[in-house]
């Protein structure tokens, strides 16, 4: 399996070879050459992932973790290294086939989607190195190495997010994105510093084998303000999850992250980066549960609250990304709820087991939604509902593959989002009915908002085009992309999960469960049926609601002012009372040292110049006197 | 006559042979085959610098008066690298018009400097040490005045010659206190009965100066400059990086292995000589305007730098001392790489003649900027994880003080060496500046050895644990 470690070094030789030649390939050549490096990275992910599945994976009846690659970079005592490595184990598979499916479909469509655009090469040399920077974070052996990918990745997805820079909503996104990720990550880096200065060790293996052990034993009762050390540096790790999975109040950056290039979007602001959050709590998930319950509990709370809250968000925005950005958060919420409610082995463990599965469907019907909305924008040339509709007659493919994509977000047998949903909250219904409950009814707000946006941008009315601006269908990279995620979000349901992937490594049978499914179906089918009623032709009911709903209409339509708390926070509150000192601070005293540094420098070498006279004879006299008085100084002092 | 002993000595009778065959060469090459002279050098050299790297045998021979360990050896195999990249840079200075007679000697004789420099390094006895010493300083008064028609050049070499001589006299004297108050010049006897006695510190002061000539300590290094500037560009790149590698080994096996018991005492002095060193090496770099006359001061107080790792008596300290002259050999010889280039082309050595470089000779200023930035301790740069390493070792013998002063003055350093950022990049070039031209193929090959060393060996975590690993103590 060493090959294995092809899958992410061949994204960065990618990257460096468009990033220093790529300016002198035609863009259509550098264009191919990234997506057939991308293909090449897909075909040898999906060979890693059969023969681990099928071949190497199981020993005995449990799934192994294999570490195929593994390189000590730095070494502090025999325990405490940070290594670079590959590993291989269900998650970390699982991730590899997601990310390389979704990078090449995204590479492909792009290469229809950017066509003409200025900066082709520097485009796909950045997807490229976000690709590696994602790869090496999921298949980190040890949580500094992923650290260190996960700062890799947000540096990439900002300059995604700003790529078109002359734009300056673009570059004040990028900077958001960068700067609230990285207000997050510091929470991350602290974690991890607290963690690792307890256990001894950044080792995933050794840190979640035997339960935790070593981390419970480790920190022997240490507490802070009331909590456990352990609670800390964990409720600090998951801070830096959180920043990138966009779980509220951290959420902020992900909707203006939309002034990227759409095909980033999917990539990034759907499949790949934002799952990372979800992805670091699965990979510590042991730690969560032995050591750390209370934050589980938490991480529950928290993204229920989400989940509900960038649903009621998503149901009244007029921008198709930015529904699409709500309705990402959602979603995510629903896998991280679903890993606070699970418990840990076997059957208990079914959240685990949803919260990745739902992880695996949602990067497929996602990624073809925000691709679908590309497609749309790519026709009408405008992000805003009100300038689409009637659509379907125009683009049938398009049509089609977002209306699967809005059935299998909506939870509607047998596509894929069905059957995810139904194990999280069947996983809910169990250990936390209000949760469960919360969670049913985010479902009914997906399908209608989900239905409102596809009856809104396909049907309401039978608007026409004039003819200068007349919508077609996309060209046939950026629909065989549509077609190929399609399939995979009707399909991908089916794949029996538990049998691969399970809070212990062991598979187990899951069978669904009718109660939970049929009331989700329940309120599935509603949501929906609201929604064909009410956009299905243009009228004017939703202004009338809107007007009756008044104040809870505003407040939804402005995300409920968090973007103004925000601001307030950081204008009044940090920059007043913390930027302003350290400010003058740094104005006077650093730079007054500085300063002064300098001066008594200059005038010390202009007063000493003399020393250096060029005479042999001054020299020697220099030379023995020197040593004479050394010696001399040494004796009698 | 017990013949095992040469075993122990594979690389000095490897060195002696390639001498010897250059020797031949020299002498029966005439004409056209003259031009092979120089290929063959390097292929013989670097063949010799690769076999370094084979494992060799552990071990004290002659008594115990030369001794070899893998620690010895390994600074043997840097001081190899850095002779080998010092000779790829004298290409075109070589194959001048007033210098193509002299290519052999010029081999040669830095050839035989370095083997009195191996000498010093295995020395495990004071005369040899001393032996090693005139070995390696006496030819390189030839190597300052090579230039013969050169004024400066010739006024090098006295220069270089008389303070040699003193440094030698000095030292001589030292030792002659040493066995005085001990009776013996054996290391591991010494070891064992020194006595913190104000003969054994006289003995010791002298000593160190005599060493300190070679390292250019502040208050013996007033020769530098004028000797750096004078002497042809290869062998100041070579008395900057080689020379001076060779006496910090040395002076580190002699406080370590003899001087162990009373290391309070040259403790202080180092503490005292590194921050005078240091301090007035940046004073001095700060006004000067011929780049090698600069890069000598730079190089003064990089000496300074050495001993706050040597001033650790520890493994840490060790270790991190030998780390930086690794670091030393791959950053300096980058910038006197460039220097040679353009001195080569130009015939210039102002910083002035680096005005605008950036817009003719873009590679080049990329070099230069990768070695300053080494020097100066920016991170990624080999120049970062070497100054890292030594506060380390310092901190690991409680010297915070030290560390204070010495981060202080590397803020200083940074001034100057951004200086030659600043002319590169920014400054406009002068009318006469250099134009755009292509360095030789040896002086490229060098190069990039240089830019590979400073961007790779601090990331590559191996080698530091490697040094570690190795015993100095035999």
């Amino acid at each position: 399996m060493e090959y294995s470690i092809l899958i992410v070094i061949t994204p960065f030789l990618l990257f460096l070879f468009l990033g220093l030649v790529g300016g002198k390939l035609k863009p259509n050549v550098a264009g191919l050459i990234g997506t057939l490096g991308m293909g090449l990275c897909a075909v040898l992910a999906y060979t890693v992932a059969f023969q681990y599945f099928f071949n190497v994976g199981k020993i005995g009846e449990s799934w192994s973790q294999i570490v195929p690659f593994n390189f000590v970079w730095l070494k502090f005592t025999d325990l405490l290294h940070i290594d670079l490595g590959v590993l291989l184990d269900p998650i970390s598979v699982m991730m590899l086939v997601v990310i390389t499916t979704v990078s090449l479909m995204v590479h492909i469509y792009s290469l229809g989607y950017m066509k003409g655009e200025t900066g082709f090469q520097r485009y796909y040399a950045l997807l490229s190195l976000f690709s590696f920077s994602m790869l090496g974070l999921v298949v980190a052996t040890n949580i500094f190495q992923m650290y260190i990918f996960w700062e890799l990745v947000g540096v990439s997805s900002y300059s995604l997010i700003g790529f078109y820079y002359q734009k300056p909503s673009a570059v004040a996104a990028s900077k958001k994105a960068f700067i609230v990720t990285r207000f997050a990550d510091l929470g991350f880096l602290i974690g991890i510093l607290i963690l690792s200065f307890y256990t001894k060790t950044f080792d995933f293996a050794s840190l979640t084998a035997n339960d935790a052990e070593l981390v419970t034993t480790s920190f022997a009762g240490g507490t802070f303000m009331g909590l456990s050390l352990a609670t800390w540096a964990l409720a600090l790790i998951f801070m830096g999850g959180a920043g990138k999975s966009a779980m509220f109040p951290l959420h902020i950056w992900l909707p203006d992250a939309m002034e990227g290039p759409t095909p980033v979007s999917a990539l990034i602001h759907a499949a790949t980066m934002v799952v990372a959050g979800v992805f670091l709590v699965a990979r510590m998930f042991p730690v969560y549960f032995f050591a750390a319950p209370d934050v589980l509990t938490m991480i529950a709370y928290v993204g229920a609250f989400t989940a509900l809250f960038a649903a009621v968000i998503a149901i009244t925005q007029t921008d198709i990304k930015r529904v699409l950005a709500f309705s990402t958060i959602s979603q995510i919420a629903y896998m991280m709820v679903a890993l606070g409610v699970s418990e840990y082995g076997g059957h208990d463990g079914l959240g685990y087991m949803a919260s990745m599965f739902h992880l695996f469907t949602h990067a497929f019907f996602k990624a073809l939604l925000f691709l679908g909305a590309g497609s749309v924008i790519h026709a009408v040339h405008s992000n805003e509902m009100k300038d689409m509709g009637n659509l379907r007659k125009y683009m049938p493919i398009t049509n089609i593959t977002f209306a699967i994509a809005c059935l299998a977000i909506a939870g509607i047998i047998p596509f894929s989002g069905f059957f995810s949903k139904d194990e999280i909250l069947a996983a809910a219904y169990h250990n936390h009915p209000a949760i469960f409950w919360t969670l049913w009814f985010v479902a009914g707000l997906t399908a209608f908002y989900m239905w409102r946006l596809y009856y809104s941008i396909f049907w309401n009315g039978d608007k026409k085009y004039d003819g200068h601006h007349k919508p077609h269908e996309s060209p046939w990279t950026m629909a065989v992309p549509l077609v190929i995620l399609a399939v995979f979000s009707i399909f991908s349901g089916l794949i029996p999960f538990a049998n691969f992937i399970s809070s212990d490594n062991m598979p187990f049978y899951t069978h669904i469960d009718w109660k939970v499914a049929s009331l989700s179906l329940v309120v599935a089918v509603t949501g929906i049926f609201v929604a064909r009623m009410l956009y299905r032709k243009a009228s004017t009911k939703p202004a009338e609601i809107a007007q009756k709903m008044g104040g809870l209409y505003t407040a939804s339509l402005k995300k409920f002012y968090m973007d103004e708390v925000w601001g307030w926070v950081t204008k009044t509150v940090v920059f007043r009372y913390i930027c302003e000192p350290i400010k003058w601070f740094d104005r006077h005293i650093i730079d007054g040292s500085m300063n002064g540094l300098a001066w008594v420098t200059q005038k010390s070498s202009t007063a000493i110049r003399g020393l250096q006279s060029g005479q042999v004879q001054f020299y020697t006299w220099f030379f023995v006197a020197g040593t004479l008085v050394i010696a001399l100084l040494v004796l009698f002092l | 006559m017990n013949f095992s002993n040469f075993l122990l000595m594979g690389q000095e009778t490897g060195l002696i042979v390639v001498v010897i065959i250059l020797f031949f060469c020299d002498i029966f090459s005439t004409g056209k085959t003259a031009k092979w002279f120089y290929p063959l050098s390097i292929i013989l050299f670097s063949i010799l610098t690769l076999w370094g790297f084979c494992p060799k045998p552990e071990g004290e021979a002659f008594g115990g008066i030369f001794v070899t360990s893998d620690m010895t050896v390994l600074m043997k195999n840097i001081l190899n690298i850095a002779t080998l990249l010092v000779f790829l840079q004298s290409y075109r200075w070589l194959n001048s018009k007033e210098q193509s007679e002299e290519k052999g000697e010029f081999f040669i004789i830095t050839l035989i400097t370095l083997l009195g420099m191996y000498l010093m390094v295995s020395a495990n006895n004071f005369m040899m040490l001393y032996i090693g010493m005139e070995t390696a300083s006496l030819p390189l008064a030839c190597l300052a005045a090579f230039n013969k028609h050169q004024e400066k050049s010739a006024e090098a070499g006295v220069k270089f010659i008389l303070i040699s001589a003193l440094a030698s006299a000095v030292m001589l004297f030292g030792l002659s206190f040493l066995y005085g108050a001990m009776g013996t010049l054996y290391f591991n006897d010494m070891s064992l009965t020194v006595l913190n006695n104000p003969v054994t510190i006289f003995g010791l002061v002298f000593f160190l100066g005599g060493l300190g000539f070679k390292l250019s300590l502040v208050p013996f290094h007033l020769w530098t400059a004028d000797v750096y500037e004078g002497a042809p560009t290869s062998v100041t790149a070579y008395l900057s990086v080689v020379s001076k590698g060779a006496a910090t080994f040395a002076l580190i096996f002699a406080l370590f292995k003899v001087f162990g018991s009373m290391d309070i005492v040259w403790q202080n002095i180092i503490w005292w000589l590194s921050v005078i060193t240091i301090t007035l090496g940046n004073l001095f770099a700060i006004r000067q305007k011929d780049i090698k006359r600069f890069f000598a001061f730079s190089s003064i107080s990089q000496a300074g730098y050495i001993l706050v790792g040597i001033i650790a008596y520890n493994a840490q300290g060790m270790t991190a001392t030998v780390y930086y002259i690794l670091a030393y050999v791959f950053s300096n010889l980058a910038a006197f790489a460039v220097i040679s280039a353009v001195e080569n082309q130009s015939g210039k050595t102002s910083i002035a003649a680096f005005n605008g470089l950036y817009k003719s000779n873009p590679k080049l200023t990329l070099v230069m900027m990768l070695s300053v930035f080494s020097l100066g301790g920016i991170p990624v740069c080999v120049g970062f994880f070497s100054k890292l390493f030594i506060f380390l070792a310092a901190a690991s013998a409680g010297q915070y003080v030290l560390i204070f002063i010495v981060v202080l003055n590397t803020v200083i350093s940074l001034y100057y060496y951004l200086l030659i950022i600043l002319a590169m990049f920014i400054k406009e070039p002068e009318e006469s500046a250099v134009a755009t031209f292509k360095s030789d193929i040896y002086n490229r090959i060098g190069m990039l050895i240089c830019v590979v060393g400073i961007l790779a060996v601090g990331l590559v975590s191996g080698i530091y644990s490697y040094i570690n690993s190795l015993n100095w103590v035999i």
